[in-house]
């Protein structure tokens, strides 16, 4: 034997030993999560990846969707090092991949079947062909109605509805006396909530937030009959205070049996036809997005909440390990055996929606699959945009733009200004933020 | 008498705590001044440059700028004046011997160690809120609509969430001011034929003018700053009708991750805090000569 070799074999040795030590190194995995009900599931599952990962602690910060999204943009964009795993939507990842934030997943498990996630979903967390997060779940937006108080108004709601079938169904639902609304729609300030809605709206309408050169089009009678129609829905068969409902407000109004009808994403149809949560679980009917007579275009979003890993984690293995598990067949089956089909988180595996058992439990799977398979991310409205998104515009400027637009069009619904006022204020500060961002780029 | 040696040693045991203190206030301040003069955005930190007067220029045109410094002047004096008349009253009447004064007092200085947001969140969901809160089930009970509070009265209902958690804190400043009142001088005055009005114009009203004072001048430098109470209920809106200069400042900072922006915010809130300070100073301040 020689030297050589012999110190080759010792050093051997000794990485094997080092690789073993660090295997079993503790390690706590901090997680920002959103407060929504999927995730909370998630977080009372995890005992069966700290049973098979005993070297692993997870520790969870758990926040409101405008919360968390400050937080971990603050940590990420100045490097802070908080978190070892982000739950973040599909319009950070793009961006932040871009900016080299996020670690590539492009090492996953064999038995992870990246194959097997929903090509549009696939797609939005791609860049160059590199996934960048793994989806935790995925909606798009979707009609929920309650069917019993359909029948009895007398209305009906056809799969492929138009929003002169949802105000004629929505008038006759309402019933202020019995504190039932024909509609509840989300009204809260905010690019992911009011403004994730209205924008989906308007696409339905055939509006565009920005022309090909990126001058905004508040000013346009697509929006202005976007705008017009929402509010009136709102006014006239909203509930009270709809101006501060986002879509765990809405959720719960639905459960109580306080809606008619009520067009968000379509991750909530797990809840309001679960019998133990909802009060309404037996009478929900689903139907696609609306759109506006005479515009071929349902206005789908296609959202979805991921996992991603910061550059900046030391953690890198072990959050990994974690995110592979929480988006995994493995995970969803387990959901499936402790609560039933219909709990599995919906929108991300095509294996799900060729399950008989889920599509037999999920009643919503079907209108589930077709509004994500109809978003059309890459060409939102009919008419030509210079950007992609559906429910948002996917640039970095837009978040604040969004939330600030949000904030006028909530003041619209508030009664404290007119729909014109409203959209001449939405037009001015757009094309105020879009010159200080140096549009057209 | 001291001598030179140990003024200079004072002097110098002094220097420390004095180079500390400046550097705990210069250091930042500096640090907000220089980015308040770059373009510096989190979402594209890779871009950063020189900006000149860009960011005050680009703040102070903002237009919700007018409206934010009229919303902070509003919740300012408007819970100013609700905690101070309120802080007399209550004062005056807890003053009182009473069947279980203890307790009452307690229960009245009780609001101040409820943290913000976790009063604004039971006003914003128990109390005001238009479907499940208690004002809405008495307006019900009454036959009246239920008031949707934030979204019609969005600063009244902030002015209202902050002056009920600072009126214990009036109160129990102007209640020891008032248990410090000689009783001889209102028996005098009460001999000498003064009515209960003249006696609390005349002998109590100037002996509290220096707690009135402590509490303007402590509670403004507070309610400068009110944040959390937005936050949590009504995010600055509808559009900007509850926006105050910090919310918009926070907007800038934490919403459009505009750094540049929200130090330029931030140097603008200063030197107006400081305009009120000495404001207050030479109006209400000669009373603690």
């Amino acid at each position: 034997m020689t030297t050589t070799f012999r110190a080759l074999l010792g050093a051997t040795a000794l990485c094997a030993a080092g690789s073993v030590a660090a295997a079993q190194d503790p390690v706590t995995l901090t997680i920002a999560t959103v407060n929504n009900g999927d995730m909370i599931r998630m977080q009372q599952m995890t005992g069966a990846f700290t049973e098979a990962n005993p070297n692993i602690t997870l520790e969870w910060v758990t926040l409101e969707e405008n919360v968390l999204r400050e937080r971990v943009t603050t940590d990420i964009a100045t490097n802070g090092g908080q978190y070892d795993v982000l739950t973040i939507g599909t319009y950070e990842v793009p961006i932040w991949a871009a900016q080299e934030w996020l670690t590539p997943l492009s090492d996953l498990p064999e038995d992870y079947d990246v194959d097997d996630l929903v090509p549009a979903v696939r797609d939005a967390l791609s860049v160059d062909d590199t996934l960048y997060a793994a989806p935790f779940y995925a909606e798009s937006a979707m009609v929920m109605y309650r069917t019993d108080l359909a029948e009895a108004a007398g209305v009906t709601i056809s799969d492929n509805p138009t929003w002169t079938e949802i105000t004629a169904a929505a008038e006759a639902m309402t019933d202020r006396d019995a504190e039932i609304y024909g509609i509840c729609l989300r009204g809260k300030p905010g690019w992911g909530e009011n403004m994730a809605f209205l924008t989906a709206m308007s696409n339905s309408y055939g509006a565009r937030w920005f022309d090909t050169e990126w001058t905004p089009q508040f000013d346009s009678p697509e929006w202005q009959a976007t705008l017009t129609d929402y509010l009136t829905l709102m006014n006239e068969y909203g509930p009270p205070g709809a101006s501060s409902n986002g879509f765990n407000e809405n959720l719960s109004l639905f459960q109580q049996g306080k809606c008619g009808m009520w067009i968000d994403a379509t991750v909530a149809a797990s809840f309001v036809t679960d019998p133990e949560d909802s009060t309404v679980a037996d009478s929900v009917g689903f139907a696609q997005f609306p759109n506006k007579d005479g515009v071929d275009n349902h206005g789908n979003w296609l959202w979805a909440w991921n996992l991603a890993i910061p550059a900046s984690s030391q953690k890198q293995d072990a959050a990994k390990a974690f995110v592979a598990w929480a988006t995994s067949k493995e995970y969803t089956d387990m959901v499936a055996e402790a609560e039933g089909w219909r709990a599995a988180p919906p929108g991300t595996r095509t294996s799900l929606y060729e399950n008989p058992a889920y599509q037999e439990a999920a009643p919503f799977a079907a209108m589930t699959l077709e509004s994500i398979n109809a978003a059309e991310t890459q060409k939102a409205s009919v008419q030509d945009i210079p950007y992609t998104g559906g429910q948002f515009v996917a640039i970095p400027e837009f978040q604040g733009i969004g939330t600030q637009v949000g904030q006028t069009f909530s003041a619209a619904l508030a009664g404290q200004m007119s729909a014109e006022d409203a959209l001449a204020a939405a037009q001015s500060t757009t094309a105020r933020e879009m010159a200080r961002a140096g549009y057209p780029k | 008498m001291a001598t030179r040696q140990t003024q200079s040693l004072a002097r110098l045991m002094r220097a420390p705590a004095i180079i500390l203190l400046l550097i705990w206030m210069v250091v930042p301040l500096a640090m907000t001044l220089y980015y308040s003069f770059l373009n510096y955005n989190l979402l594209n930190p890779a871009v950063t440059s020189w900006a000149g007067w860009f960011n005050y220029q680009y703040f102070v045109t903002d237009p919700a700028f007018m409206a934010a410094i009229v919303n902070t002047l509003v919740l300012v004096l408007g819970v100013l004046a609700i905690t101070v008349i309120g802080g007399i009253a209550i004062a005056l009447l807890i003053d009182k011997p009473i069947w279980g004064q203890g307790i009452v007092r307690i229960l009245i200085i009780s609001p101040f160690f409820v943290m913000p947001p976790v009063a604004a969140l039971i006003w914003k969901n128990m109390i005001m809120h238009p479907s499940y809160g208690v004002f809405a089930d008495i307006a019900r009970f009454l036959g009246l609509q239920p008031v949707d509070w934030f979204a019609q009265y969005p600063l009244t209902s902030i002015v209202i969430i902050v002056a009920w958690q600072w009126l214990p804190f009036a109160t129990l400043i102007l209640l020891t001011a008032l248990q410090s009142l000689d009783g001889e001088q209102m028996e005098a005055a009460e001999m000498d034929g003064a009515g209960s009005v003249s006696r609390f114009i005349h002998l109590t009203l100037p002996h509290m003018a220096r707690a009135i004072t402590v509490v303007i001048l402590i509670q403004t430098i507070f309610l400068l700053g009110i944040y959390a109470e937005i936050l949590v209920t009504t995010n600055g809106g509808p559009g900007n009708a509850s926006t105050n200069l910090t919310y918009l400042i926070y907007r800038a900072a934490r919403l459009n991750f505009d750094i540049g922006g929200a130090a330029a915010g931030g140097i603008i809130a200063v030197i107006l805090a400081n305009l009120v300070a000495i404001f207050l100073m030479r109006a209400v301040g000669k009373n603690l000569d």
